[in-house]
């Protein structure tokens, strides 16, 4: 059984493409949820959305892991990890927007974006909903030998939910090819996480023998190391693992938590946003090593802010579904 | 016991025995069945109506699970959008409560929510029905519940050739359904041919036809409506005992046809009769047959009570064949 070490060590060997290609995939998800806010601010976003500004080197970290062909499963802050998995920003525009262009035709909205063509099984608004899915999706690979993992996404409220535990247990029991990945970005909605987690986190996955890793959740490198470990040891039959995340979420709970000071005080999001940026993290680690320059970061910047740009008109021009669509793919 | 016009062979199968030969067929006509459930591999279920499909398909498809219920149940989604088709044990139909979100937010929701692109092809087999002297919790029939939820199709069979030839559709169809077996059914014989054959979901069944009076009946119910016929029989009454089989979809055109036909119906469910099934077949022959009908249409549910221990307690709140008979009397004026 593994201990609960911490580990801060960033030691695999990432191609130059590969950071790079991080670095953008992070850019894009912030410069997603600020349209997605924009868009919420200026009343064109029906209902709300979560937002995953400060998260993304975990969804990006875990995600350069995978194959095309792994499976995640999401939660309702999801935009991160379906972009990560290598959704496009069109269609899901198209969906926040309730457009019939949308991945889920408009019918998903921001909380279930689903997408079989990049193993996405779907974001899921009940918090720990999608443990015993992602541990299901695992099971059949297994079952069907097909060499695919699955990683579960949630955040560290969803460490309340008895369904979590039921899942860890089968997984480890089994042996099934599933990453628990515990995104703690310290705020159960509006409850610091200390004032609803018994224990240590990191004895949880240790009850039913899942080896766990901590990482550092706003160093995308340290992210993709660990989880590399993890996903290999997976795919190759040994079983489940766990890995918490560290993190932080700069925004509310959602677009509408604007005034945030009688759970949490302004100095604290400003300090992780100014110290802890996790994109500022690896572009001054490339501009140190020299891996890139501060023109060529800023051209990716202009890139994904004309591909986000675009995304959204796309998705503003778009039709709403015609009414008869309410009443198709309620059963297969 | 009651037979269907379609029936062909002479062989006689119990209720269990029909549920395990559908299951060991679609095993072996599809290896991505497998069923997940506590003590479903070599106990068999308490009610032994799995046993010996581990000796015949190994612990790798007949999966025993720890009793974590919403846990393997999810696992069983996961599994359906994925590949596998499982089905999955829910050893009493009082554990729905443990699982709603489940089955409900999740298995219900996933081919809606995800625009078409994601199937749940799973079927979670449960048990319903009274007087095994279970008390409160392992007692009750709660098909009401799914049948409320969009994304859900509901399965309730009433005899062994029905069982075998649902169970198999249900396999077969790519939607989450909820397969229904009233517990004091699974020794009921009944005959079953030995040759393949399916039943569609949607088409109700007249297991007796009748002429002045239409009881709807399902599951274990049509015994019952079986029972209170005959009684009918006796003084002059011709009763039609139609099961509609599946609670959703439901054969609605068959059942409005019936009460135009006779004007008189008696809706018989052993789940609740408060907002329950019984409310809603009366609501769709009302609505259907409203100008053939000679008064309203009579709903026998079970009592609104918690199924209760002690024998005789629990004995009344299941409806009974005098109980359907007095209340048929009464619908067609006989004294």
């Amino acid at each position: 059984m593994t201990t609960a070490a911490q580990r801060t060590e960033t030691t695999t060997a990432l191609s130059k493409d590969q950071l790079l290609r991080m670095y953008r995939r992070m850019y894009s998800i912030r410069e997603f949820e600020e349209h997605a806010n924009d868009l919420y601010l200026r009343a064109l976003m029906p209902g709300l959305t979560h937002l995953y500004e400060g998260e993304e080197a975990v969804a990006v970290g875990i995600c350069e892991a995978l194959r095309p062909d792994d499976y995640i499963t999401s939660t309702h802050r999801g935009h991160g990890h379906c972009l990560a998995k290598g959704a496009k920003p069109d269609r899901m525009f198209a969906e926040l927007l309730g457009k019939e262009a949308g991945y889920c035709r408009g019918k998903g909205g921001s909380m279930h974006i689903a997408d079989p063509a990049t193993g996405n099984l779907g974001a899921n608004a009940i918090v720990g909903g999608s443990a015993a899915i992602a541990t299901g999706a695992a099971f059949s690979a297994k079952k069907l030998g097909n060499g695919r993992i699955c990683v579960c996404f949630f955040g560290e409220g969803a460490l309340g939910q008895g369904v979590l535990y039921e899942a860890m247990n089968m997984a480890q029991l089994w042996k099934l090819p599933v990453v628990y990945a515990c995104e703690n970005n310290m705020y159960n909605e509006y409850t610091h996480y200390s004032e609803t987690t018994a224990g240590e986190i990191m004895a949880r996955p240790a009850a039913f023998g899942i080896p766990a890793e901590t990482v550092d959740g706003q160093d995308v490198r340290a992210v993709h190391a660990t989880a590399s470990r993890l996903v290999d040891r997976a795919r190759s039959g040994a079983g489940p693992s766990f890995v918490l995340c560290n993190t932080y979420r700069y925004r509310g709970h959602h677009v509408g938590d604007i005034n945030r000071e009688y759970y949490r005080a302004k100095q604290e999001e400003q300090k992780w946003s100014s110290e802890r940026d996790p994109i500022n993290i690896l572009g001054d680690w490339l501009i140190q090593q020299k891996l890139a320059d501060l023109a060529q970061l800023e051209k990716i910047q202009t890139e994904v802010k004309a591909e986000m740009n675009a995304a959204v008109e796309f998705a503003i021009a778009a039709p709403y579904p015609t009414v008869d669509e309410a009443e198709q793919d309620v059963y297969a | 016991m009651p037979e269907t016009a379609t029936q062909t062979g002479a062989r006689e199968l119990t209720f269990g025995e029909a549920i395990r030969e559908a299951l060991a067929e679609e095993m072996r006509r599809d290896s991505r069945v497998c069923i997940i459930g506590e003590d479903v591999a070599e106990a068999g279920t308490p009610f032994k109506v799995l046993s010996g499909l581990v000796e015949e398909f190994g612990k790798e498809r007949v999966i025993d699970t720890p009793i974590s219920e919403p846990g393997f149940t999810g696992i069983g989604v996961g599994a359906a959008m994925t590949g596998l088709r499982p089905v999955v044990d829910i050893m009493f139909g009082d554990f729905l409560t443990l699982i709603m979100d489940q089955i409900v937010n999740q298995a219900a929701k996933i081919h809606y929510m995800s625009g078409g692109t994601w199937k749940v092809p799973m079927v979670l087999r449960t048990t319903m029905g009274a007087t095994r002297r279970s008390a409160a919790q392992h007692s009750q029939s709660l098909h009401a519940w799914p049948s409320h939820i969009p994304g859900l199709k509901v399965i309730l069979p009433s005899t062994p050739y029905d069982a075998k030839g649902l169970l198999k559709t249900a396999i077969r169809d790519d939607n989450p359904v909820i397969f229904f077996e009233d517990k004091m059914m699974y020794r009921l014989k009944g005959p079953v041919p030995a040759e393949e054959y399916t039943i569609p979901f949607g088409v109700a069944d007249i297991k007796r036809a009748g002429t002045d009076i239409t009881l709807v009946a399902t599951s274990s119910m049509v015994q019952v409506a079986f029972g209170a016929a005959k009684m009918l029989e006796e003084i002059g009454i011709s009763a039609e005992i139609v099961d509609p089989r599946t609670m959703w979809p439901l054969d609605e055109k068959t059942l409005i046809e019936s009460a135009k036909k006779t004007s008189r119906v008696i809706v018989i469910d052993e789940g609740y009769q408060r907002y329950g099934v019984t409310a809603e077949i009366a609501s769709v022959i009302a609505e259907g047959a409203f100008y053939n009908l000679d008064g309203p249409v009579k709903r026998i549910g079970a009592m609104h009570v918690p199924i209760p221990f002690s024998p005789p307690l629990e004995d009344a709140t299941v409806p009974s064949e005098k109980q359907v008979f007095e209340a048929a009397r009464q619908l067609c004026g006989k004294s």
